[in-house]
Order: C-alpha cells, then structure tokens, then sequence
C-alpha cells in the first residue's frame, strides 16, 4: 500500500475518522498528566523560583510553532509536485493552529520575562524571530483568506511559503547579526551536557508529546472540515449546472 | 472545474473555424487553452503555442502611449520590422500619432486587431474580435483574416455575427458542454 | 525586452505618480521624523541610517500593486505572456522598471535628506552604497508580491502584509551597515550580505514571480 492513497480524500476522511478520537485523548492524557506532574510535583528552581514551571507551556508551543510551518511547507511541496488536493487543505488547516502555537509562546515568554529580565519585551533575536515568523503566518493566512479560487490560492500561497521559509530563515541570521540576545540556550538538546535537570525534563517531554498530538488532532479536524466545505461547494456547483442545463428539463418531468 | 469535454478538432493551413456558442458556454476558456493561458483538465492540444497569436476580448492598449507607439512595441516584442501592412489593413494612417486614450472603442478596437498581423504567428485564436467595428471595419478584419489564410494561416475565431468568410467552418460548442453526472478526474468530484 | 523596458519607463513617466510619488513621500517621512522625536541633532544622528532606510523602504511599497496591475486590468499581460518573451524576463523587467523609477531616484535623494537627519558625513557613502545594491532587492520582492496578488481587486494592503515580513533581512543588513558606517566601524560585512540577497533575489525570485503569474492568468 502506497503512502500516498491518503491523498485520496475519501480514504483520509475514512483514516482519519477512527485515528482522530485516539489522538484527541492521547493528547489529553499527556497534557493533563504533564501539566500536573510539571505544575505540582516539580521542585521550584533555585534561581528561577515557581515561574520556571511556564516552561510547561512555553517550550512546546514555541517547538509546534515552527513544525507548523515545516508542516505547511512540506505539504506545499507535496501539492506542487504531486497536485494531491488534501496536503494543500492539510497546510491551510495548520497555518492558524501555528500562528495560535507562535502567540502561545510569545505570551508565556513575556509572561515569564517580566520576573525574569525585568520587561515583558526584548528585542532579543529569538523573540523577534518569533516575531517575524507571526508575520509570515499572518501574510500566509490573508493570502489563503483573499483568493476565491481554491486551487489557485493552493498554489500561490504554497509559492509563498516556500520563498517565505527561505526569507525566515535569512531573517533568523540577520536577526542574530544584528542583536547578541539575553534569551537562555536552547533548553533541550542532545549533544550539549548543560540541560535542563531530569526532574524537569520528563514532565516537559510529556507535555511536548502532548503538544504535538493536539496538534496532529486539530489538524485532522481542520482539513476534515475544509474537505466537507470543498465537498459541500462541489455539489453546489453540479446543481446549479443540473438547473440551468437543458438536459436535466425532461428528468425531472 | 470542467466546463467543455469531448472537444475535438483540428484546422489546417489555409482554414478557417469560427465557434459559437451561447455566453458563458466556455469560447473564451477553450481560446485561452490554446494560446497556452489556461491548462485544460485533460486532453492533449496538437500545436506549439509559439504559434498562436491570441487576442482577448480587453485591447490590451496603453491609453498613454499613440497608435504608432503601441504598434511598434509590440512589432519589436515579435521581431518584426515593419508595421506598414498592419496599419494599412486597418486604415490606421490617419490616426498614428493620437494617444490611444482618445481613441473610439471601434478604432481601439482596430488598432488592437492591427497587432495580430505584427506577430507573424500561423494561427490566430481570436476572442470576439468584431466588437465595436462599425460594418465598413468588419469588412477590413474580414480582408485580413482572409489574406492570413491565404498566406498559409490558420484561425479559430469565436463570433456571434457573420463575417463573410465563405470558407470557414463552423463548430457549436455546446454539444461539447460538460455533463457533471459523468465522473472526471477532477478533485472535487472525488467525493461525490 | 528593451522595448518592454522603454515602453513602461514612458508609462510611468508619462501617468506620473512613478517616480514622483515615491520621492515625495520619502521626503515628507524624512521630514516629519524630527517633529516626531524633537529637534536635537544627536539623537537624530543616531536614529538617521534607520529612519532613512525604513523610509526608503516604505517608499518603494507604494508603487509595489501597480507593478503587474495596470498590464493585468487592461489585458497586456495576457498578450505579454503569450509572446515570444518569456515570463521569467518579464517578472525581471517589471522589477527592474520598478527599481530605475523608484529605487534608484530615492538612493540618490536619500544624501540630501540625510542632511535633515545630521547624518554624519563618513555614513553617507554606506547609505548610498547599501541602497543602491539593496533597493534592487525590495523591487524583486516587491514584484513577487505584486504577482501573488494581481487577480485581487484591493490587492494593495495584502500585498504590504505579504512583502514586508520578506523586507526584514535586507533591512537589517541595510540599516546595519549605515550605522556601523556612521559610527567609524568597518560596514563593509553587512554591505556584503546586502548585495547577497539582492544577488540571490536576481537569480531565483524571478521563477517564483513568473509561476505565480502563470496561476493567475489560468
């Protein structure tokens, strides 16, 4: 069986049907046991006392910011490419769940910057590229919101998101060229031995985990939905042209 | 979506096909297939576009620019030397130095039509090209579809009045319209 | 391809608003900056390489929608795409025309408005230098913009919110350089990265432009 039978909407929509309510409650159960165990059965930081606990939040919205966008690109090359119909809607589904995930994580940074550097706001290269990335969600977005057509918007906005993650990523250099941050290093990572502790760490795993398959739930939910609206003006299409064609005069007589 | 199917002809050197159908029955979305604009669903379309010279139903004039000045950027855009005989089939001599903005809608439509011998391009696929013309223009349009055919041209008009091309084949496109109820390729009919 | 150059040039020229347009509104920004932020010449001085580059930036915004429009409205373009000149040409061209009635007439304004600004004297030749090898980047993505929205009919807002998150980096390097300039530092690193985007927007950015043209004439 090929990967790409699931480029069929009907067999999507049939997979998608019995995958969804399993990914729904695996994301709830990882984010309720991973908030809870971070929240409550985490000791507080020696410097940061309790509001290192945001990390909960901050580290995997700001993580599924950016794999939204790697999503929607790898879905626009696949629509380029292969033309399969629901990797373009799979793309225009996730813009607004990662431009969500991009506001989740500037709003805890800030949050949990005021305690911590004494500003809710710093033009510090990581959050200004933040920044910028909200922009291009926001840009990508309107383009899919402006245009009529839905195969041309599929087709535009997949251009513009290719010529837009290149353009991110140039932002993310000049950014760094332009301003050494204050922002802490990355706090995961596999090759660095300075990481966060394990007491936090496996809590923070869960709640990624979590993260990801709320991702992967509203996703499904939102190109299942834009399929239907694709599948409802499809059949509004074939009755007006049922109406005005003469060969449907004598059927219904 | 799918609009035209089981479409099929061909025009050799020399002929002439004239299409008619009633509006919004597809004439200008089957012109812009072949002038290579619009990609069709499916089938295959038996010539290079570097053959075919399209015009549309816009002029496509620059209202700032002269007759003379719109007709030499475009015989400099086909490689073309001379603009006489496209100015001569029109009887545009008089009006070579107005700006096209104070052109009549017929004599725009002249000048616009007066780009097609400019191309030097075989086939002519022309969208309603006698909007406007007065009687005594249609007979000039008329000349010069007749000597392009004579030359070894061909062309695909879509008209609604009669142009007096004695020779020219007609074609009714709404025989051709798309039943929805037989399934194609197409994505949105992959729910249904 | 030089007729189409010629042909737009005496367009823009003779519609006015081209060049025009773009230079007054960057002398009006320039200018309303220090009512903005007061009089004092240090501050001002500080603040000059930004202020001059975002101005010249937003500058270049305003004639972005009338890139492929006016052809796209009176149906040229469809007779432009299909003549024997490629789209990738033409996407080059209209960019190109963009720069010569904009870009180009700002980055030889931008010195006397630096005036305004008490740019030091030393900044002035990285200002000249970084908008003329930057500004021609802003018109090819300025242009890629104008060709994602020339079916829409009030393309203009969309096409700002689509093109000036893509402005960032040349801005940045641009606005970085006058500054290193004006301090006494070297500027010749971001100067460098300036003429590397608009080199990388001359290679690739024409493809882009021309494809989405290509959808939006389907």
């Amino acid at each position: 069986m090929s990967f790409w039978e699931y480029a069929n909407p009907k067999k999507f929509m049939e997979t998608s049907s019995w995958l969804l309510p399993w990914v729904a409650i695996g994301s709830l159960l990882c984010l309720v046991v991973g908030l809870i165990w971070g929240f409550f059965f985490t000791p507080d930081d020696f410097r940061q006392g309790s509001t290192v606990k945001i990390i909960y939040l901050h580290v995997p919205s700001a993580l599924m910011a950016i794999n939204a966008w790697l999503m929607m690109l790898v879905c626009s090359l696949i629509w380029i490419v292969r033309r399969h119909h629901v990797s373009a809607l799979a793309a225009r589904a996730a813009a607004p769940i990662g431009v969500t995930m991009t506001l989740i994580a500037l709003a805890t940074g800030a949050l949990w910057g005021q305690p911590m550097w004494g500003t809710y706001w710093a033009w510090d290269p990581r959050l200004t590229s933040f920044l910028i990335l909200f922009l291009f969600y926001l840009g990508y977005i309107a383009l899919w919101e402006a245009i009529e057509n839905s195969d041309t918007a599929a087709d535009l906005t997949s251009v513009l998101c290719l010529v837009g993650s290149v353009f991110a990523l140039l932002s993310r250099y000049a950014v760094n060229f332009w301003n050494q941050g204050l922002h802490q290093g990355a706090s995961l990572s596999l090759d660095k031995e300075e990481n966060v502790a394990d007491v936090f760490y496996f809590p923070l795993l869960v709640c990624i985990a979590g993260f990801v398959l709320l991702f992967v739930a509203l996703v499904l939910i939102r190109t299942r939905t834009e399929i239907r609206a694709r599948r409802i003006s499809a059949l509004r299409a074939r009755q007006r042209l049922n109406d005005t064609s003469p060969s449907a005069t004598p059927k219904e007589a | 979506m799918t609009i035209l199917s089981g479409v099929s002809f061909s025009v050799g050197g020399g002929e002439a096909l004239i299409l008619r159908a009633p509006n919004g029955a597809g004439k200008t979305t089957l012109l812009r297939c072949l002038a290579g604009l619009t990609p069709p669903v499916s089938g295959e379309i038996g010539f290079g576009f570097d053959d075919v010279a399209y015009a549309a139903h816009a002029d496509g004039l620059k209202a700032q620019l002269s007759v003379a000045e719109n007709l030499r950027f475009w015989a400099e855009v086909y490689g073309t030397r001379d603009i006489a005989p496209a100015v001569e089939a029109f009887s545009l001599s008089a009006l070579m130095g107005r700006r096209a903005m104070h052109l009549s809608a017929g004599q725009k439509r002249r000048l616009s039509l007066a780009r097609l011998l400019l191309t030097g391009r075989s086939l002519w696929a022309l969208d309603e090209p006698t909007v406007s013309l007065d009687a005594e223009a249609v007979g000039w349009f008329a000349q010069a579809v007749t000597a392009h055919l004579e030359i070894g041209g061909a062309a695909i008009i879509a008209t609604h009045i009669d142009l007096g091309l004695p020779s020219a084949r007609v074609l009714e496109l709404s025989q051709f319209r798309h039943d929805p109820d037989t399934t194609s390729g197409a994505f949105d009919e992959a729910f249904l | 391809m030089i007729a189409l150059l010629r042909r737009d040039l005496a367009l823009t020229l003779r519609s006015g608003g081209g060049f025009g347009l773009a230079l007054a509104f960057f002398l009006i920004l320039v200018v309303l900056i220090p009512f903005g932020v007061g009089p004092q010449s240090e501050l001002l001085s500080r603040i000059a390489p930004g202020v001059l580059w975002v101005g010249a930036l937003l500058a270049c915004l305003l004639s972005l929608d009338r890139i492929f429009q006016l052809d796209f409205e009176d149906g040229s373009l469809d007779l432009l795409a299909t003549s024997p000149l490629p789209l990738e040409s033409l996407a080059l061209l209209k960019a190109l025309t963009h720069w010569l009635t904009t870009g180009l007439p700002l980055t030889v304004a931008a010195p006397f408005l630096g005036v305004f600004l008490s740019l030091p004297g030393e900044a002035v030749v990285w200002l000249v230098s970084s908008l003329a090898l930057g500004t021609p980047a802003l018109s090819l993505i300025g242009a890629f913009g104008a060709a994602l929205t020339v079916g829409l009919k009030r393309g203009g807002l969309l096409i700002s919110l689509l093109v000036l998150p893509l402005y960032v980096p040349t801005l940045i390097f641009g606005a970085e350089c006058v500054r290193r300039g004006a301090e006494g530092l070297a500027a010749s690193t971001p100067l460098l990265f300036v003429a590397g985007i608009t080199a990388g927007c001359v290679a690739a950015l024409p493809f882009a432009t021309a494809s989405a043209l290509r959808v939006n004439l389907r």
